[in-house]
Order: structure tokens, then C-alpha cells, then sequence
């Protein structure tokens, strides 16, 4: 059974956490992931959950409680956003590599500094190589969609890995948006029970978890959470399929939006893809032969899905919402440049850093970039690669 | 309260094949400690440091019962977790087994680094114990003061100079400051005296809610000790009243020991290379400050204990 419902993505997220009923969750409050602690602890309060909540002291503990929750054998979550994610970030590695498949969402927030509440993709971006799964959400519906189905990503045997879930604060986390919701019986049965294979609290088998490692051993198990990223980019399609048999709605690696014959195309993360696309749909009434790609899936890199939806056009734009401080452009650019690179095809891939603080991406801008790759198409030239959208210099 | 031959019996969680250096305190004190759990399922929560270095190199392990290590800053933290994973899976008839929750750090964990992890957990009142393998400085990393140093040491970061005598500062009084939290125990011991260890490590498990126990643990590298006088030392660390025994149960303080005469902390100074400099000649007024503050934190000890307010007899 399929509900209607109209909810913020917070509540979505919420929501999500409930039926869920995860055995243990360890959260401190930030905006603008706070409401999720908020109404998630009013689920505790009334019985509605059998969680164990854990009100940490730091989003430090947060993580660390989690990973003792985990560890000791417990279905368990935290949430953050921003400086929460910058506190958690020595956690983030340690919950990788002791393999515990923790989901947390991460409602996306500038970093400080200069302080800021509003939105962009720099916290995400600080945990791209801590080896944890990432899930970007276009809107309310993905956001609650991927948290379901982020449990099963995460304890698959093949994966066991960390997974977060990202989506935009503010523009996804307080606006009011109407998306279906499952039924909790569908998503109790969905998500199942967790049955961890070594855990702290089986009696009769103790088990040593966070050993001391040292060069004979540290390099094996950093290649294994490799491997297990790989294996994961089959888990999340198939866990989509699954998925898709209960929602009607399609998951997988990326989402390649009207691509089949562009010549043209944008790449961007979580609620811009939304403007972008919409975008894309007034260029199509003009005769243009745009697309969007929206990874929904950061790390793992969907390199092959990236390469497949992309073989065919002639010139690509990627939009950041993150800098990297490495004056090449936004963490994203490179990743899709060096999937392009292989192909040889004599794809033109420029960058768009955007959005930073919370500043919005209006429709002019995104129309901007699709001005810009006509003219390299036509000249057959990009000179300039790094570029910043809708910024005052 | 149980002889040592029936202590003896019970099962050992810290076993040999770890790689602790001769002489130092913390292999004794854990397994003192994990000795009261007596037959309880136990799970051990530690933080970054030497126990943890020593006693977990992959693949191997010391730990006869289940261990977690995650981080230095955060085995408060990470304990917790563990305990509310056991109530939420009891609650939901998940798992049937009982289990009792204790974590090690040492003084750089615990009074520094760790901290505010470790008062998060007291403060949320979960059912653990909570050690502290008091060294006094960061000897895992190669002896830097910590604010557990005691004042006059001579650390790596407080080296004696010509111009520094070693540490400025007194220590922190983190048994204190544990018991300002208001948590149902809080005691400190030495493992001069076997049968205070036994009974605090057996009460800190037994009460219901968060416990803290604070531990002398030497330090033969940091120290500069002979080795075989780890015990003796400790002993005097007791006797010039240095490290007093002593218990807070439920808001209520207990003097667990009292030396029937004074000794002055020279005794204990002396036979350790890190207060060496002190004894030579111009550093006297180092350790006319150490003894004033000994006298004074034991005068404000007896007062909180109810005793009468007076040092020993000379």
C-alpha cells in the first residue's frame, strides 16, 4: 500500500528512520539536520520505535557510539550535516574499515568558514575518500527512498560498508514537497533483520574488533574495503530492482535524463538536478539536443555508468557545488573528466563550480552553461575549464 | 570478600602473548579489575594507547572476552554504544545473555583528550565502568606531559632545563571532577593493595549505572623505576599520600586508607629518574611546592570524607 503524503525532507528522513526502527541511533544536533533528531526522538518517546537513542555530547560520540552499537551487533544510524560531518570525519574512516554498515543521513551545509548554514556539498565532499557509500537525493522522495534502501546496501555481505545519505539542507530538508511513503510492513519486510557474522555481544564467540595493524596486514584491509566498493555499485542496482517491485520507482547508479541523443549534457548532484533538467525540457522545446546526468551514487564512482551516459556528446559540463582548493575545479570535475579521458572520443568537459553558502542556482545560470557548451561545440574549443556561476568577481 | 586462592580460580580475560614492558602497571590493573567481574560476560571498550598497542597486533590478541578499540579521544563514547546496543537487543529478546561493560584509557585518554566523551557517558548514566590506567603523561607516544603530570616531572614536553625544572603545573583531579558528575561510584586505588582493587573494580560493577575508577598505573619508561619496585613504588605513592584511597558513593566520600605517620614525598620522589633533578641543588623550592599541594588536597580530602582536617604525626 502506497501513501500520499505532503512532508518536508526532513520528515521524510524521519519517517524513514521510524519504519526502519533501527536498534540504535546516536545523534547531536545541527542545522539543518536537526529536525531529524527531533522528531525522531518523539518516536522514542512514544513507543513508536524500539530504539535505544543515545544523545552524545558531540557528533564525535555520535559516531563513535554508533560504531560501538554496530560493533556490538545492533542495527545502528546517526545524522549530521556540516561541522557535525567535519567533527565525525576521523570516525567516518574508522567505521569504513572496521566494515560496520552504519547509515547515516548527511543533510548537506556549507563548511565554516566564514560560518554559514545554507547549502552546498563541501561536508559531503570532505568524506569522498573515507571509504563510505554515497547516495545523493534530487528531492524528498529519493531521500526517504535511499534510506531504505540504504540498510540493505550497507549489510550486504559483499558490501558492509558505511553508507550515507545525502540531500540538500534547506532546499530539500524544509521545503514541503509531496511524495509517496510505503506502508511499514513493506519496508519492515524490505529491510529485514540484521545479522552481523562476528559481533561483541555473541557470547560464546568473543571477537577483538580495531586491532593495532601494522604494515604486514593495514595494506590487505585497505584493498578489501576497496573491493568491497566495487562490489558494491551491483548491490545498489540490484537493491534498486528489489526496490523498484515494492515503490514503482526506478534506482540505479546514475540517472541519465533525456541523454539517449544529446549532444550536450550537465552534471550535477541532489536538487539542482531538478532546476537542470527543468532546464533541459525548455532547450528540447528549442530543438536542442541537451541531457542531465545525475550521479546518484558519488562513492563508489559509477565510472562505466558514467562513461556509458555520456559516450556520445560532444561537450559536458560539471557543476560542483564543493571547491577543492586545488585551482583544477570542483572534486566532481575531475572524477568525470578522468571517466571521459579513457574513452578518447574528444569529449569537451568543463567545470562549473556553483551554489556555495546556499547561493541559488537559477534557471538563467544553468541555461548559461548549455550557452557556453554550444559555442565549444560549434568552435570545437574549451578554453577555459574551471569557471564559477552566478558569483560576483 | 573472596581470598585470593578463590580469585585465582576465576577465569583469565587478559592473557599472556601480550606486549607490555616488564614492570609496568597496566597489565596488573586490568586483570585485577576484569578478575571482579567474576563469571559475567564482559565486553572491554579501550582507548588509544599502550594497552591497546600491546595487547591487540593484529591477528593477534590478548583479550579473552570480547574487545573494542576504535579510537584515543572517544572509548567513553564508543562503551556507550556498546551498552545501549545490549539493552535495545535485550528489550527486543534478541540476544539472552547478560553482559557487564568496562573501558581502559589512560590518563592522556581519559583526563585529556578523552574527556569530554567520558562525561557525555557519565553524564547519560549508561551502565559501565569506566578505568582510568593512570601514568601520568603520554608514554605511548614517548613521554609528553599530560595534565595528569604531576608538578616537577620531567617529560619530554616538560624537560628539565636549565631555566624549567620539568612541569609548572599540579595534576587535574579528575577522581574529583568524575564525582562532581554525580554518578552512583567513584573511587580511586592502587595496586599496592590488592583487596581495595578487588572490592571497588566488584562494587564500580555492580552498581547500577556509570562507575569510575581512577588507577595508579606506573610507568617503567616514563618513570625511571627499577623495574622489579613497581609495587613498593605504588606503595609510597599511598604512604606520602600522593595518591590517597578513597571512594565516592553516591554523593557520600570514604577515606579508604589512612598512613598512620607522615612521609614526606621526597620518599616517593627519589627513587624515580623523572623527579631526579629536583634533588639537585637550587630545584629545593620544586619540591617544598609538591609537598604543600600533597598536604593540602589530603587536608581537603579528610574534610570531604568527614575527618577530622589534620596530617599525620611527624
Amino acid at each position: 500500500m502506497k501513501n500520499k503524503v505532503a512532508i518536508t525532507g526532513n520528515e521524510a528522513v524521519a519517517q524513514a528512520m521510524k519504519q526502519i526502527n533501527p536498534d540504535v541511533v546516536a545523534a547531536y544536533p545541527i542545522t539543518p539536520q536537526t529536525e531529524v533528531v527531533q522528531i525522531f526522538s518523539s518516536f522514542v518517546s512514544n513507543g513508536q520505535v524500539d530504539t535505544e537513542f543515545v544523545t552524545v555530547e558531540s557528533e564525535h560520540s555520535a559516531m563513535s557510539a554508533a560504531i560501538g552499537a554496530s560493533a556490538a551487533g545492533a542495527r545502528a544510524m546517526t545524522a549530521t550535516s556540516s561541522q557535525g560531518l567535519a567533527l565525525m570525519f576521523e570516525m567516518v574512516y574508522i567505521a569504513s574499515s572496521l566494515r560496520l554498515p552504519i547509515v547515516f543521513p548527511v543533510v548537506n551545509r556549507a563548511l565554516s568558514g566564514p560560518i554559514n548554514i545554507h547549502c552546498d556539498h563541501s561536508d559531503a565532499m570532505g568524506v569522498k575518500d573515507a571509504g563510505v557509500i554515497q547516495l545523493f537525493s534530487e528531492n524528498a522522495q529519493e531521500a526517504y527512498d535511499n534510506m531504505i534502501q540504504a540498510v540493505r546496501i550497507a549489510e550486504h555481505p559483499d558490501v558492509l560498508l558505511p553508507v550515507s545519505v545525502n540531500f540538500d539542507g534547506f532546499i530539500t530538508s524544509h521545503a514541503l514537497d509531496v511524495l509517496e511513503v510505503l506502508d511499514d510492513e513493506t519496508v519492515k519486510n524490505f529491510v529485514g533483520q540484521y545479522q552481523p557474522e562476528e559481533y561483541l555481544l555473541d557470547a560464546q564467540n568473543p571477537v577483538s574488533m580495531g586491532n593495532f595493524d601494522m604494515y604486514d596486514f593495514y595494506f590487505e584491509h585497505k584493498r578489501q574495503q576497496v573491493a568491497a566498493m566495487e562490489a558494491a555499485k551491483k548491490v545498489i542496482e540490484e537493491v534498486g530492482k528489489e526496490y523498484e517491485a515494492i515503490s514503482g520507482r526506478k534506482y540505479g547508479l546514475v540517472d541519465a535524463y533525456r541523454l539517449d541523443d544529446a549532444e550536450m549534457a550537465v552534471v550535477v548532484l541532489n536538487s539542482a538536478a531538478g532546476s537542470a533538467k527543468g532546464v533541459v525540457d525548455e532547450l528540447r522545446e528549442k530543438g536542442l539536443k541537451v541531457g542531465v546526468l545525475k550521479p546518484r551514487v558519488f562513492r563508489p564512482f559509477p565510472f562505466e555508468a558514467v562513461q556509458d551516459a555520456l559516450k556520445k556528446v560532444k561537450a559536458v559540463a560539471v557543476l560542483d557545488r564543493a571547491e577543492t582548493f586545488s585551482t583544477l575545479g570542483g572534486p566532481m570535475f575531475a572524477d568525470v573528466r578522468t571517466a571521459l579521458y579513457d574513452l578518447k572520443n574528444d569529449i569537451k568537459v568543463i567545470n562549473y563550480v556553483y551554489g556555495l553558502g546556499g547561493r541559488d542556482l537559477r534557471l538563467e545560470d544553468v541555461e548559461k552553461v548549455f550557452d557556453d557548451l554550444a559555442n565549444i561545440v560549434k568552435s570545437g574549443r574549451a578554453d577555459k575549464f574551471v569557471n564559477y556561476l552566478g558569483l560576483r568577481e | 570478600m573472596a581470598t585470593l586462592k578463590e580469585l585465582a580460580k576465576v577465569e583469565e580475560r587478559f592473557v599472556g602473548g601480550h606486549r607490555l614492558c616488564a614492570g609496568c602497571g597496566h597489565g596488573i590493573s586490568v586483570r585485577m579489575v576484569l578478575n571482579a567481574a567474576e563469571d559475567a560476560n564482559v565486553v572491554v571498550g579501550c582507548a588509544t594507547g599502550c594497552l591497546e598497542v600491546a595487547s591487540t597486533i593484529y591477528p593477534y590478541t590478548a583479550w579473552n572476552c570480547s574487545f573494542i578499540h576504535s579510537a584515543f579521544e572517544n572509548a567513553g563514547a564508543t562503551i556507550s554504544g556498546v551498552e545501549a546496543a545490549y539493552k535495545s537487543l535485550k528489550k527486543q529478546g534478541k540476544i539472552d545473555k547478560d553482559f557487564k561493560f568496562v573501558a581502559f584509557g589512560g590518563d592522556g585518554g581519559t583526563y585529556d583528550i578523552g574527556f569530554q566523551s567520558l562525561s557525555g557517558a557519565m553524564e547519560r548514566g549508561h551502565n559501565i565502568v569506566y578505568v582510568c590506567l593512570d601514568n601520568e603523561a603520554y608514554m605511548n607516544t614517548g613521554i609528553q606531559r599530560s595534565s595528569a603530570t604531576p608538578m616537577g616531572a620531567d617529560t619530554t614536553t616538560s624537560p628539565a632545563g636549565k631555566v624549567v625544572p620539568g612541569k609548572q603545573q599540579p595534576r587535574k583531579d579528575l577522581t574529583a571532577i568524575m564525582a562532581a558528575h554525580n554518578i552512583p561510584y567513584a573511587a580511586q586505588t592502587a595496586i599496592s593493595n590488592w583487596q581495595d582493587v578487588h572490592r571497588k573494580a566488584k562494587k564500580a560493577f555492580d552498581v547500577e549505572g556509570p562507575a569510575f575508577i581512577n588507577i595508579l598505573s606506573p610507568c617503567p619508561r616514563g618513570w625511571r623505576y627499577n623495574t622489579p619496585d613497581i609495587v613498593e613504588l605504588v606503595k609510597k605513592a599511598v604512604e606520602t599520600r600522593f595518591w590517597p584511597m578513597y571512594e565516592v558513593e553516591n554523593g557520600k566520600w570514604k577515606l579508604n586508607y589512612k598512613p598512620k605517620k607522615y612521609v614526606p614525598i621526597e620518599e616517593f620522589l627519589k627513587p624515580q629518574g623523572r623527579f631526579r633533578h629536583l634533588f639537585a641543588p637550587g630545584n629545593e623550592h620544586v619540591i617544598k611546592a609538591i609537598q604543600k599541594e600533597v598536604d593540602e588536597r589530603w587536608l581537603a580530602l579528610l574534610e570531604r570524607c568527614g575527618e577530622t582536617p589534620e596530617l599525620p604525626p611527624k
